[in-house]
């Protein structure tokens, strides 16, 4: 996995609340078999109409979005379904950070397994956010903090494996099969009944 | 947890059911650096969520650690329909057959059993592991599926996991986690006739919101739930993750151990007797304290409706539409600030799905149904939970009662649940479903979905408008 240090863009804003992972990528596109190219359904039954033309007013179509790498999202971002499709889409699609002020627990822990940072900030920070779509934002994973033109910022906390996972680029599989003897050690001492 | 909150569950203070099945297997502790390893009892597998986590052992070259400890099965996108069966699923698209084809695949050359497409005992992943008694008391349950939370009606730590995540247990059997918090949801008193744990359920999402359970491994208590049978108690595990918990989980008792009694994967004999020994302790001590706690009366609750687009927006059937309800919300269900439910025509009427498919859902439908008729222009299907709840509900013949009522009666899946099978609705058509989510187009593009209960889906069915089954319930045609 790539390392992670500071991600630099404009915002694109989708202010509603519970934005729940079917709106992310409807299940009808989860009949693949691969992790690739699932950016072009990202959003897919709020980018296009029922006829597959794209619609103007979904911020995603608008020209200010292209580019945009930092999602600013409503409360309880992509709750529901645990299809790691959507950070996929996402991902795919050229976003490489969340921002919100809560990320619902399966979807953040797929983000973060794939290099999409789930950032959460305070209501206060979080409002600043909304009223200015396009902001540019600075988001540095080591120090834990995003940082606004103005020099407004907030700080962020990452579950701290995860952050060192992303930080230097590790893939926590590693860390779990490198713990072999302990889970062997288990088994053995374990009485084997639930 | 803290350091101290370890401390204090190693030197024995007062555990909850939680607790004791987290501390049970936590292979290396947590600290503030990693996450515990956890280890995994039981791992179920289907054909969505896995393609990509075999493809990843095969890319490093890891062999599946322990393929016993695994159960896959195909529903997500099998088809459900009769028509589709009769032409051995000739409809069937390339892109899910090939999904199936490489379950298949996987299963065979990890030597994970799999119940496959042809097996007797296929069905929804989480209707199956517990049919089957794979599921147990104290297990960790894990699955590539959000509402893997179901299985905690047994006194298992379940909860849904990502396909990456899918992968680190296929190699190590473990996963990385930290300790989530833990709330009591307490219900008081006995649910009234003619409302059902799917009702209790619905309330509490109202009540603490679709993240009031972020991070939090819920506890169901009190004397309505043990009231309950394992299948409203799955019903009431299964909604869990609309909550935003972790899981959710019920103390097994004799209910549990009834349920489970000589299923095939459940232990036998003498096995048997000590698993029971064990599974008796597997409650909360006295004095164990929750990091948070509901309590709510449910003996007065009505039959409950959702009337947006997420399970937390939802109302008594004879209730009205919030007159603070969202604009987006209104505006996609096609419902006025104000309105009453009880009354809006219905299109569809699904019931099935891992919440409402096991065959006291059934049974409850058939009540209704019984010597009724489905409302003409209502498309109604009746879609049991798997291949086994099937054939016993055409024992009993439920299956003669759908289709007399005009319902259709199809083979097990996730169906209209997913709309990713060849079964959905429409854009603009109401649904009431007894599946559990209402987010914009879960039932098909454009499709509005209603959920509720087996016996207000059954009701509403009749009366081609989302009804109250209260007033369908006659003394002589109840079924328990
Ligand atoms: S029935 Fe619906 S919620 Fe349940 S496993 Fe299938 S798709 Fe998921």
């Amino acid at each position: 996995m790539e390392a992670i240090e500071i991600i630099r863009s404009r915002t694109v804003v989708l202010a509603q609340a519970n934005v729940d992972t079917d709106q992310i990528i409807p299940a009808r596109f989860l009949t693949t078999t691969s992790r690739d190219g699932l950016g072009a359904h990202l959003f897919a039954d709020h980018r296009f109409d029922a006829h597959g033309q794209p619609r103007a007013d979904f911020v995603f179509n608008t020209a200010e979005a292209a580019g945009c790498q930092v999602l600013v999202a409503g409360h309880n971002f992509a709750c529901g379904s645990s299809r790691e499709h959507a950070p996929w889409a996402l991902l795919d699609f050229g976003v490489r950070a969340v921002i919100s002020t809560g990320i619902a627990d399966i979807f953040r822990t797929n983000a973060l397994r794939n290099g999409l940072l789930p950032v959460v900030v305070d209501d206060d920070f979080h409002k600043k956010l909304l009223a200015s779509p396009g902001t540019e934002v600075e988001i540095d994973l080591r120090r834990g903090t995003v940082t606004l033109p103005d020099g407004a910022h907030a700080e962020f906390e990452i579950e701290p494996f995860a952050r060192f996972c992303l930080l230097e680029g590790v893939d926590p599989l590693g860390y779990l099969l490198s713990k072999e003897p302990e889970i062997r050690h288990y088994e053995g001492e374990r009485a084997w009944r639930p | 947890m803290t350091a101290t909150d370890q401390r204090q569950s190693e030197t024995g203070g007062p555990r909850t059911l939680f607790d004791k099945i987290w501390d049970r297997h936590v292979v290396v502790p947590e600290t503030n650096m990693v996450p515990a390893v956890l280890y995994v009892d039981l791992h179920l597998i289907h054909e969505v969520t896995s393609p990509q986590a075999f493809d990843l052992l095969r890319q490093r070259q890891l062999p599946v650690r322990c393929p016993e400890r695994c159960l896959a099965t195909v529903d997500h996108s099998v088809p459900t329909s009769p028509a589709s069966w009769q032409i051995r699923l000739a409809d069937m698209d390339v892109a899910p057959r090939n999904q199936i084809r490489k379950l298949d695949a996987n299963c065979g050359r990890s030597g994970i059993r799999l119940l496959g497409i042809n097996h007797s005992r296929r069905g929804i992943v989480h209707v199956i592991g517990p049919e089957l008694g794979a599921t147990q008391p104290g297990m960790t349950v894990v699955c590539g599926d959000s509402h893997t939370t179901t299985h905690g009606a047994f006194g298992a730590l379940a909860f849904g996991i990502g396909t990456t995540e899918v992968a680190h247990v296929l190699a190590t059997q473990c996963l990385l986690q930290r300790r989530p918090k833990t709330l009591a949801v307490e219900m008081r008193g006995r649910l009234p006739e003619g409302v059902t744990a799917k009702d209790a359920v619905l309330a509490m999402i109202g009540r603490i919101g679709v993240d009031g359970g972020t991070g939090h491994v819920i506890e169901f208590r009190g004397e309505a739930v043990r009231a309950m049978s394992m299948d409203a108690r799955m019903t009431l595990c299964n909604m869990a993750i609309e909550a935003g918990a972790r899981a959710g989980m019920v103390a097994p008792d004799e209910v549990t151990f009834d349920y489970l009694a000589g299923r095939p994967m459940a232990p036998k004999g003498e096995e048997w007797e000590a698993a029971i020994e064990r599974w008796r302790h597997l409650k909360g001590d006295p004095g164990a304290t929750f990091d948070a706690q509901v309590s709510m009366d449910v003996s007065d609750l009505a039959p409950q409706v959702t009337w947006g687009t997420d399970p937390g927006m939802v109302a008594p059937v004879t209730g009205r539409v919030p007159e603070s309800a969202g604009q987006a919300a209104l505006e996609y269900m096609g419902f006025a600030p104000g309105e009453p439910i009880e009354g809006r025509r219905v299109d569809v009427v699904f019931i099935g799905s891992c919440t409402n498919s096991r065959l006291s859902d059934l049974r409850q439908a058939a009540s209704i149904l019984t010597g009724r008729k489905v409302a003409k222009g209502v498309r109604a299907l009746v879609v049991p939970g798997s291949q086994e709840t099937k054939r016993r509900a055409e024992s009993e013949g439920l299956d003669r009662v759908f289709l007399e009522a005009g319902a259709e009666w199809h083979e097990s899946g996730c169906s209209m649940c997913i709309a990713m099978n060849g079964d959905r609705a429409g854009g603009g058509q109401t649904v009431v479903s007894t599946s559990n989510r209402n987010f914009e187009g879960r039932q098909g593009s454009g499709a509005r979905t209603i959920l509720a209960s087996p016996l207000t889906a059954a009701a509403s069915a009749v009366a081609g408008a989302v009804a109250d089954p209260r007033s369908f319930l006659d003394q002589k045609r109840r079924i328990a």
